[in-house]
């Protein structure tokens, strides 16, 4: 009985094993968050790149954008589109083009226009989620797959990595305790984001507390 | 140049024949109104039954009463006619149905593709015998001495043009396809040829039988020109399925809508075009027992595209999703896709070097399917406005108005990410006021006026609000939005 012998080195490479304790993925192979201060936690340097990244938040309006502006903006600044699946409220463009988007690049997707689908979770909302992270045709996708279950997530994430895609996927902090198939999970504790999973690095232990609502006082 | 000629005697007959399983069982067509019902044409078997065109039908009946018969639809022919137009256009650029019953094309251009006279002959009357029609055919050097040649007998060529006055000379006045029932008027006045004819006093002619005769004859001896309304292919697509049973599943429905959306999309290449819009037409027919009468009615299912397309793959894709929304409450019995509207289609360059994933696909396509799916107006795209009114400050916007999404929003305070379409009350102890008031006045112009105090609250648990109250009322708080 010979066991295939496999070089550590591909398996360090493919990042199914990787050094604990070590600051990992020498080349910055996520998309920067634009915080630094993020992109030093994240074991790529950034948000997973062809892959599905999981916010955790308690309820709407805790700053997931705020955290996800800055890749919006440089995307769509660049040239790049970006997609919104059934986002649960109007993205009010006055707004998200103070924040820097350009909104020509920034397309909406609304799943509520078609009588008889009531509801963000609705099934033509993964459909409409999946087609555009496996389409290629977007630099990132964003949804909010508040009901999905575990096999509707593992489609989202291998769509993400067909399409080459940053997916997001913004759902309830209840489901934080239940496994998910995203490569990174990061949830809204308090006024801190924290990494709940990431794929190929250690956790880290502290969190990360944005700059609360970028723009306003107090 | 050398014109063909073909004449369709049966040409009513042959249209009707053609979606017939069963030839040999005796068919006749019938025409006139309804006191007086008269066979039109009979099919062989019928002739041999003693049926003959021009017979009463209550005698029809009387001598062969198991004989199908058919109404004779004139659209039916032109239909026909006009196939055949579009199919002679295959042999030759110059195609014109202007006579009825008569196909003309011109030959001599088309000898260099498919080989001298005789050869091309056969291969149209091979063609034509496939297609079921009855023919006859001749070539001269004008169309109308082709067809007067062809009336006359089947088969017959004359391509020098030095021998065409005399052999016209000798046609009978009466076979001469003279226009206006002309030839029996001459034939009658002991006027025998064609020959006969020319030699009269031309002014003689142009008084008795008008102007149009002397053109006719010059035109038919080559003298004057004669020009042609040609044949032009369709501007449109049509084609339809008869489905032979009823159908009230869609799942039966996409074999024969993917045929019919192929032929569009061969048509389109073809054409080098795309298509916008177009309709599939769900064809019913209910039979009403108590009247004794086939009904006929349909239900459109609009395909409509934000760009031109002629993908046979996303046509399909995006045909079937709209079929699969529409309802079918009567059994359908055919099918038919009609595009009028075919626009100019502009491949979207795409770079040889591209590193996309395989299953790559652009944008515009998946835009279709996503609308295909989900409705019109699924995905559209947001521009600032000037308005100050919160609601009236965004607006969607269509695929064409990349500059209204780039114009820059007025200077305001800052405004939350999300926006609640229906403000909604805020009920929440607990909460601190961060900012505010922004006092907004507007709208007097357009009634719908707008007085309100806006401020950004803090929620217990952290979430930022956008909320106003009525001026002065502090504490009845409407939210509006959340800077997320």
């Amino acid at each position: 009985m010979g066991a295939q012998v496999v070089p550590l080195e591909s398996l360090l490479s493919a990042r199914t094993v990787w050094r604990a304790g070590r600051q990992a993925a020498p080349a910055p192979l996520g998309e920067s968050t634009g915080f630094a201060a993020l992109d030093a936690l994240l074991p790529h340097g950034g948000w997973p790149q062809g892959a599905l990244s999981e916010l955790l938040i308690p309820v709407e309006g805790v700053g997931e954008l705020t955290l996800l502006m800055p890749t919006i903006a440089r995307m769509t600044q660049a040239g790049r589109l970006v997609a919104l699946i059934a986002p649960p409220f109007c993205p009010y463009a006055p707004a998200w083009q103070r924040a820097g988007v350009d909104l020509r690049h920034l397309e909406i997707v609304d799943t509520n226009a078609q009588a008889g689908s009531k509801g963000p979770l609705s099934k033509s909302a993964l459909w409409a989620f999946e087609q555009c992270l496996r389409s290629a045709a977007f630099s990132a996708v964003l949804g909010w797959p508040s009901n999905a279950d575990g096999p509707a997530l593992r489609r989202l994430q291998v769509a993400a990595d067909t399409g080459e895609c940053l997916g997001f996927a913004v759902r309830d902090s209840r489901h934080a305790d239940n496994p998910s198939p995203a490569a990174l999970r990061i949830e809204r504790v308090e006024n801190d984001w924290r990494i709940r999973k990431c794929r190929g690095g250690q956790i880290p232990s502290q969190g990360f507390a944005p700059p609360l609502h970028a723009g306003l006082p107090g | 140049m050398l014109w063909a000629c073909i004449r369709l005697p049966h040409l009513a007959l042959d249209a009707v024949l053609r979606d017939v399983d069963d030839r040999a069982h005796p068919l006749a067509l019938v025409t006139g109104p309804a006191q007086l019902r008269t066979l039109l044409s009979v099919n062989a078997s019928a002739a041999e039954a003693g049926l003959r065109p021009g017979m009463r039908l209550t005698a029809a009946n009387a001598l062969c009463a198991q004989a199908t018969l058919r109404d004779h639809d004139e659209q039916r022919d032109a239909r026909a006619h006009r196939f055949l137009a579009a199919w002679a256009y295959r042999h030759s650029s110059l195609v014109s149905a202007q006579w009825p019953g008569a196909i003309v094309l011109e030959a001599s251009a088309s000898f260099r593709l498919f080989g001298p006279w005789p050869q091309l002959e056969a291969k149209l009357r091979r063609e034509l015998d496939a297609l079921g029609f009855q023919h006859r055919i001749a070539l001269a050097p004008t169309p109308r001495a082709a067809q007067v040649f062809a009336g006359l007998r089947d088969g017959y060529a004359l391509s020098d043009r030095n021998a065409l006055a005399s052999t016209l000379d000798r046609v009978p006045i009466r076979r001469a396809a003279l226009p206006d029932e002309a030839g029996v008027r001459l034939h009658r006045m002991g006027i025998g040829s064609l020959k006969e004819l020319r030699e009269l006093p031309r002014d003689g002619i142009r008084r008795r039988f008008g102007l149009p005769l002397l053109e006719h004859l010059d035109r038919l001896y080559g003298i004057a020109d004669d020009p042609l309304d040609c044949y032009q292919p369709p501007d449109h697509f049509d084609s339809r399925v008869e489905l032979g049973y009823e159908v009230e599943s869609h799942q039966a429905l996409l074999f024969p809508l993917r045929r019919l959306v192929n032929d569009l999309a061969v048509y389109l290449s073809t054409r080098d075009g795309g298509v916008q819009r177009f309709v599939i037409r769900l064809e019913h027919e209910v039979l009403r027992r108590e009247a004794g009468v086939r009904e006929k009615s349909h239900t459109d299912v609009q395909v409509g595209l934000l760009a031109a397309e002629r993908d046979a793959s996303l046509l399909m894709d995006i045909a079937r999703n709209r079929l699969e929304q529409a309802s079918i409450d009567k059994p359908v019995v055919g099918l038919r896709l009609l595009a009028r509207e075919l626009p100019p289609f502009v491949p979207a360059a795409r770079d040889l070097f591209d590193t996309r994933p395989s299953q790559a696909m652009p944008w515009p396509q998946l835009r279709e399917r996503l609308r295909a799916r989900l409705g019109d107006d699924a995905v559209y795209r947001i521009a600032p406005t000037g308005d100050p009114r919160p609601e009236r400050a965004w607006r969607a916007a269509g695929i064409d108005e990349d500059a209204a999404c780039d114009a820059p929003a007025p200077v305001r305070p800052p405004r939350p990410t999300w926006l609640l379409e229906h403000p909604v009350p805020l009920r929440l102890s607990g909460l601190r006021i961060v900012s505010g008031p922004e006092r907004l006045e507007s709208g007097w112009w357009d009634d719908d006026d707008v007085r309100r105090d806006y401020y950004v609250l803090e929620t217990p648990q952290g979430q930022r609000a956008w909320v106003f109250a009525d001026p002065g009322k502090r504490g009845e708080w409407m939210l509006h939005g959340w800077f997320a």
